[in-house]
């Protein structure tokens, strides 16, 4: 008894906090997996995420995933190849400074502003459409359209190669010199070191932190919205619909079900990403 | 997004990287890599520039609704930022002082935090909250508290490893000073840059949200920005530009405040996501 007070004494410090996530996050995300399972008078039904994962709404997903896939890969290799250049950089030289700090700022840079840069730029009538087509490579005629998949791709990769740098510098940082020259003394090339020592120390660490430009495409919303008016059909996109009224009767609840899948999407990537963490964790601390 | 690379311990980093010897100059292929990521990133500024055009940037404080508009973005940000302190920093001295074991425990929340879809939370959020808080914005503010959450945590947490805080706790607590007063003129200015850091990247944040503002139906800078745009392109791209260069002001200013106080104190390096600990220096 006297246990159970104590343990509540000790725990009351962080009882605003706790109180805080749950009403401002679970109760919503529970309210959204309710929703997913009920339908408009209450009953359950398994409808929501029948019509959720069919048609229109499963086109959706595979759109929101490749999207997601291809922001996640190639911005993770270019920014890993960044971050290494970066790395072997002397420390304090002004022009790691100003990669790591504008790497920063970009990174936080996503949404509306972003997606008026590029309307500027690569839109039909931007400025490096036109300095393209002058050269003789019109990209719209090549299949390049910026209000359509391939073109929010190459949006993203401009907040997520910079989110890349900055995750993946702290477990460069930690290859060790030591076991460079270890691998040399040993006679080891270059080659060698990345392929017996390098590679595999930073493998987790590269998978993790492409899992997380993974999320981080997924749940975007923002910038392929203003980007598109909303008229690309991605999951996010389509969840947004929902809310902004252009649904049909009835399918009120389907919103949430695709937000529920939403979830559970990410959450599998997360979990993939506590352990790589984990595992990274064994080399690099 | 972000804020996932851990500060890293102390003394961990010694010589830190060296370019293994002989080679002494940049080779080629890292100079094409930096070219062509420098001119991914500064074309669209310069192509967003060359559209919005010089005029443009006079009349956007004179374009309907953005003065209510950026209004209610900054009242926003105020608020988010007073909670988001308010609620995160006694929760943090608290874990560090009586509970070290849930700080894993915290760090993980965070994250999960960090991964949360807005769009899919304010569905969430619109199905429960009561009438009288839909009606209002400051809605939002309580919401944007949640997703400031990860990267104020962040910022607090790496300010507390860096101070020795039971020590300082303690002296306080024997000089006859309360709970409050130590939090107050004890800890608070010991974590001057972490809180700084913590308020501006909330502000950022809020500042440049848009998913849950325009799907609340509350006009917010940005949510401006996109209605704007049907009126006249150039003032919504003028007013991104003019939106960015604020939020890079401050963010700069972060990152040079935060350099700074470290190379005084020895502390810790401020970047903008982890506040990481170097080592003390021998001076």
């Amino acid at each position: 008894m006297t246990l159970t007070l104590r343990w509540l004494r000790r725990i009351a410090g962080i009882v605003p906090f706790a109180v805080y996530v749950t009403l401002g996050l679970l109760l919503p995300m529970v309210a959204v997996a309710v929703g997913a399972f009920t339908d408009n008078s209450g009953n359950f039904t398994f409808s929501n995420i029948s019509d959720a994962t069919h048609g229109v709404y499963l086109h959706g997903f595979w759109q929101s995933i490749i999207l997601s896939v291809v922001t996640a890969i190639l911005p993770g290799i270019f920014g890993l190849l960044i971050a290494y250049a970066v790395f072997t950089a002397k420390r304090g030289t002004i022009l790691r400074q100003a990669i790591v700090t504008a790497s920063g700022v970009f990174a936080n840079f996503g949404g509306v502003p972003l997606a008026f840069l590029f309307v500027a730029t690569l839109g039909a009538s931007g400025l490096a459409t036109r300095w393209l087509a002058d050269i003789g490579f019109n990209p719209y005629d090549h299949g390049f359209n910026l209000y359509s998949l391939i073109g929010v791709i190459v949006v993203y990769f401009y907040f997520q190669v910079p989110l890349m740098v900055l995750v993946i510098l702290p477990a460069l940082e930690g290859l060790r010199p030591a076991w460079r020259e270890a691998a040399q003394n040993l006679g080891a090339r270059s080659w060698d070191y990345w392929r017996f020592v390098g590679g595999p120390v930073l493998l987790p660490s590269f998978l993790g932190c492409v899992l997380l430009l993974f999320g981080s495409a997924l749940s975007a919303y923002a910038t392929a919205e203003a980007l598109t008016s909303g008229t690309i059909p991605l999951t996010s996109i389509q969840i947004g619909s929902f809310l902004n009224g252009n649904v049909i009767a009835g399918q009120e609840n389907v919103g949430k079900a695709l937000g529920l899948g939403m979830v559970v999407i990410i959450a599998i990537a997360m979990v993939i990403y506590v352990a790589l963490q984990r595992r990274a964790a064994r080399w690099l601390r | 997004m972000a804020a996932i690379a851990r500060p890293r311990e102390a003394g961990s980093r010694e010589a830190g990287p060296r370019a293994s010897g002989s080679r002494g100059s940049y080779p080629f292929w890292r100079w094409v890599i930096l070219i062509v990521a420098g001119v991914y990133f500064l074309v669209p500024l310069f192509a967003a520039l060359r559209f919005a055009g010089i005029t443009a940037f006079g009349s956007v404080i004179s374009e309907t609704g953005f003065t209510s508009s950026l209004g209610l973005s900054v009242r926003l940000a105020i608020v988010t930022t007073l909670v988001t302190i308010a609620l995160m920093l006694p929760t943090g001295v608290y874990v560090h002082l009586r509970l070290p074991k849930l700080r894993r425990l915290l760090e993980g929340i965070t994250i999960l935090l960090i991964v949360i879809p807005p769009v899919v939370l304010i569905v969430g959020v619109l199905q429960i909250a009561p009438n009288f808080l839909k009606s209002t914005p400051y809605l939002l503010a309580l919401e944007y508290v949640i997703l400031a959450m990860p990267f104020a945590y962040r910022a607090i947490d790496a300010g507390l490893r860096a101070l020795d805080l039971k020590t300082v706790v303690e002296a306080s607590n024997s000089l006859g000073a309360g709970w409050i007063s130590t939090l107050w003129r004890v800890v608070l200015p010991n974590l001057r840059t972490a809180v700084l850091s913590a308020v501006v990247l909330t502000v950022a944040l809020v500042l440049g949200e848009f998913t849950m503002a325009s799907l609340a139906l509350f006009q917010t800078f940005p949510v401006w920005i996109v209605v704007n745009d049907q009126t006249s392109g150039q003032v919504s791209v003028a007013a991104s530009l003019l939106a960015l260069f604020v939020t890079w002001v401050f963010l700069l200013a972060i990152t040079m405040i935060g350099t700074r106080q470290a190379r005084r104190t020895g502390g810790g390096q401020v970047t903008l996501f982890v506040v990481a600990r170097q080592e003390t220096r021998g001076d």
